[in-house]
């Protein structure tokens, strides 16, 4: 797309990005309100005056699901807001819900020219803003829809990946049904991301839209127990199969007293709260224990760890604590969720590890045994490995305890299909580009192939699989050989 | 807000009830319409429910299903808030959301002489598996214990589903007067050679028959009613403590081998919203027929709303 701003390259890269509008700590500490109020429009102008229009942008090639951000950025420069959506769209099917939770730092933003000797233009924000904006419009520019091929996809999982799917396939024509296993639709958006970062609302209208696209949706399913892989395509007639069921199980840290009452893995805290809107105990029934007035602890360096501390400071925790084995360095949250958690008083305490959960007589926490820790060599990964300081043990006074050290694969497809190939982790066995199993038909990607990840790496994956069920459903060539 | 534009094909799945009748004291079953569930059920396993919008999940007992009708029965005890509200429903109403089923099914096999015992609603979830046991040519031996004869349940099923009937209640208002351990413990006296034993009920109960059957290493299974929310593994709130492994009543479960489990950790867990539950009760019972009427209400606008 052509560069139509007139303003010389050096002129845009003095103009300062534009901060994005929060609620105030202390306020927002206390409630479950978006701590991110969004761009007002004439910040967003200005914001997309800031683009250099690179030649070979590197915002766009760093984007897991491609984006044309530099045509989404023009767009918004020539005040064309729901062009720029409808940009966007071609190659994201969940706009609004990026624009507020990927990792912008490490993705499109990373890269960005601008971020070299200031700071990067605010793709992220830039993006929520037009998504936003589309969305009170009212005016959705819904993308064309093929005519119908006669051929029908079951899409297992509602999560970032299945939507993902899920909106590419039925652009290309397919009747597509996606199977959640819950009563709500948006799997780790509703039941993990709290409130204050996505609201449940944006979920909802992002469903709503590929609904209005013609997406059918059935919850209460629980693939491999309601129905198996081979039902879906003997009895109901599937032409293939997406399985996006996502990671699942909780990780626990294996240590004494991980079942006294006050322990939570993350996923259940984060799911009483967010899924069960435990937060709001005068309307809704399903409990959380009090965190008001009690000490709170969070294991954890990721962003689940983060949404899991930041809720417990809203729910009235007199400490919300997050714990770490490592260096604030090494955590892999985004660098966002971590100022905020400490704006709102979260306290950080790194290179400290859980060994015990310590409990009264009734079988309630009452303090987690922690050691000290130090980093050693890299790990193969690169990170440096910590290591247990010897004699450093203490006694941390906690009530609550939450445990957000990352998951494992739900097996409850993989058993019920035996002809599934799976990892010794359990994972399912797919190919890294078509994303085809060893199954005729079957397709799997997200969290379920590669483990934990983020949203949008998981929608990535939605997309390919897309493109390869499309191919698949259109040439009818299966190539049976899947790398493992 | 923006109309949602819902395609003819959108699934949308009402969970009828076609059967409500009372089996005892506070005791409710329903016959509830639920296909794919109906399809799919085998004996040990349970669904879970959730009643309206703001309403918890809870796990129930999958009695019997009959696929043809697509219907699956339920039993349920009014002990909280939504069993309560749950129990207060009729031929006619409708459940928001059911899921299922879930769980492992029980292990059926020809074991020789079995013996289940099952503390009143528990009966509900022994049954299927005691049924499965007898056509498996098993030699069944029921013992149903319940606190006095209004809760003791499903009496002719019962005798039907075993080849040897025992009822036995706390205050010998009915069958026999004791616990259920006590008859087990008559027949062992009696030099039974007992080959496998299921109990299902409170976990004093289960506790009580797994110390008496390990101890001379008969092989025993228990039912575990741990907290659950999804019902699908992934928030590993119904974890259990088997042995030193932790095991989630949900997936893993909900049968366990009883000699392993330490039923100490199952009480205290159980035993964790207890204020909270005792509280949402006594609420409900103060405005019972407000909530009910607001339940109708609700579950009607969403089947107008997907007509």
């Amino acid at each position: 797309m052509h560069d139509s701003n007139p303003l010389p390259l050096k002129d845009r890269m003095k103009i300062a990005r534009m901060p994005m509008p929060e609620l105030d700590p202390e306020v927002r500490s206390r409630n479950f309100q978006e701590v991110t109020l969004g761009l007002k429009q004439s910040a967003a102008l200005t914001e997309a005056t800031r683009c250099i229009a690179c030649a070979k942008p590197s915002c766009v090639i760093d984007c897991p699901v491609g984006v044309k951000i530099k045509d989404v950025v023009a767009l918004i420069y020539a005040g064309d807001f729901l062009a720029a959506a409808a940009k966007l769209r071609e190659d994201n099917a969940l706009p609004a819900i990026t624009g507020r939770v990927c990792p912008q730092e490490n993705q499109c933003e990373g890269g960005c020219v601008l971020g070299k000797k200031g700071a990067p233009v605010a793709i992220g924000n830039l993006e929520r803003f037009v998504a936003d904006f589309e969305s009170e419009s009212g005016l959705l520019g819904l993308p064309a829809i093929a005519p119908p091929t006669g051929k029908s996809v079951a899409i297992i999982g509602s999560g970032p990946t299945g939507l993902s799917a899920a909106g590419d396939l039925v652009q290309k024509g397919h009747r597509v049904r996606v199977f959640e296993a819950l009563h709500e639709l948006g799997g780790v958006l509703i039941y993990g991301i709290p409130e204050f970062r996505l609201p449940k609302s944006i979920v909802k209208t992002e469903v709503d839209n590929l609904r209005r696209m013609g997406v059918e949706f059935e919850t209460n399913v629980v693939a491999g127990k309601s129905v198996t892989i081979d039902e879906l395509m003997q009895s109901e007639c599937y032409d293939a199969v997406f399985v996006a069921t996502g990671a699942g199980l909780p990780r626990f840290l294996g240590v004494p007293g991980e079942h006294l009452n006050g322990v939570y893995s993350a996923n259940e805290f984060l799911t009483r709260v967010n899924l069960m809107r435990a937060y709001n105990a005068t309307d809704y029934d399903a409990p959380v224990y009090d965190c008001h007035d009690r000490d709170v602890i969070v294991v954890g360096g990721g962003n689940t760890a983060m949404d899991a501390v930041r809720t417990a400071r809203r729910l009235g925790a007199r400490t919300a604590t997050l714990v770490y084995r490592r260096s604030e360095t090494e955590m892999p949250a985004r660098r966002e969720e971590i100022e905020h958690a400490r704006q709102e008083g979260v306290k950080f305490r790194m290179l400290t590890n859980p060994i015990e959960f310590v409990g009264d007589s009734k079988g309630w926490l009452i303090a987690a045994r922690c050691m000290k820790m130090e980093l050693g060599e890299p790990d193969p990964g690169g990170r440096r490995s910590p290591i247990e300081i010897e004699g450093s043990a203490y006694l941390l006074p906690a009530n609550v305890a939450i445990i957000g050290v990352g998951t494992t694969a739900n097996p409850l497809v993989q058993s019920s299909t035996p002809d599934l190939k799976t990892t010794s982790h359990n994972y399912i066995v797919a190919d890294p580009i078509t994303t085809r199993t060893s199954k005729r038909g079957v397709f799997a990607g997200g969290d379920i192939v590669t483990g934990g990840a983020t949203v949008i790496l998981a929608m990535g994956a939605g997309r390919k699989a897309a493109l390869s069920i499309h191919d698949y459903l259109t040439t009818g060539v299966w190539e049976s050989e899947v790398c493992s | 807000m923006m109309a949602i534009g819902l395609v003819k094909s959108e699934s949308y799945v009402m969970y009828r009830i076609v059967e409500a009748r009372n089996v005892g004291l506070n005791i409710k079953q329903f016959v509830v319409e639920a296909p794919r569930i109906a399809r799919k059920q085998r004996p040990g396993q349970f669904l879970i429910l959730r009643l309206h919008e703001k309403g918890e999940r809870i796990p129930l007992t999958i009695k019997c299903s009959d696929p043809d009708a697509g219907t699956v029965t339920i039993v349920v005890q009014a002990i909280g808030k939504t069993t309560s509200l749950l129990s207060c429903l009729e031929a006619g109403d409708s459940i928001l959301d059911i899921v299922g089923p879930l769980g492992q099914p029980s292990e059926i096999e020809s074991y020789g002489t079995c013996v289940i015992l099952a503390g009143s609603v528990g009966t509900a979830m022994a049954l299927p598996t005691a049924n499965a046991l007898k056509r498996a040519g098993n030699h069944v031996i029921f013992i149903e214990g319940a606190r006095n004869t209004d809760l003791v349940v499903f009496e002719d099923e019962v005798r039907q589903a075993s080849t040897e009937t025992y009822f036995m209640t706390d205050d010998g208002s009915y069958g026999e007067h004791g616990l259920v351990t006590k008859k087990l413990k008559d027949l062992l006296d009696a030099g039974l050679r007992i080959d496998f034993v299921l109990a299902v009920g409170p976990v004093p109960m289960m506790r009580a028959v797994a110390q008496i059957t390990t101890a001379l290493g008969i092989k025993t299974k228990v039912s575990l009613n741990s907290i659950m929310i999804d019902g699908t593994g992934m928030c590993g709130g119904c974890r259990v403590l088997l042995g030193n492994q932790s095991k989630f009543a949900c997936v893993d479960g909900p049968e366990f081998d009883a000699s392993l489990v330490n039923f100490e950790v199952l009480m205290q867990r159980n035993a964790m919203y207890r204020d909270k539950e005792c509280q949402s009760l006594r609420q409900f019972e103060e405005h019972k027929q407000g909530e009910l009427a607001q339940l109708r209400a609700d579950l009607a606008s969403q089947d107008a709303h997907h007509a």
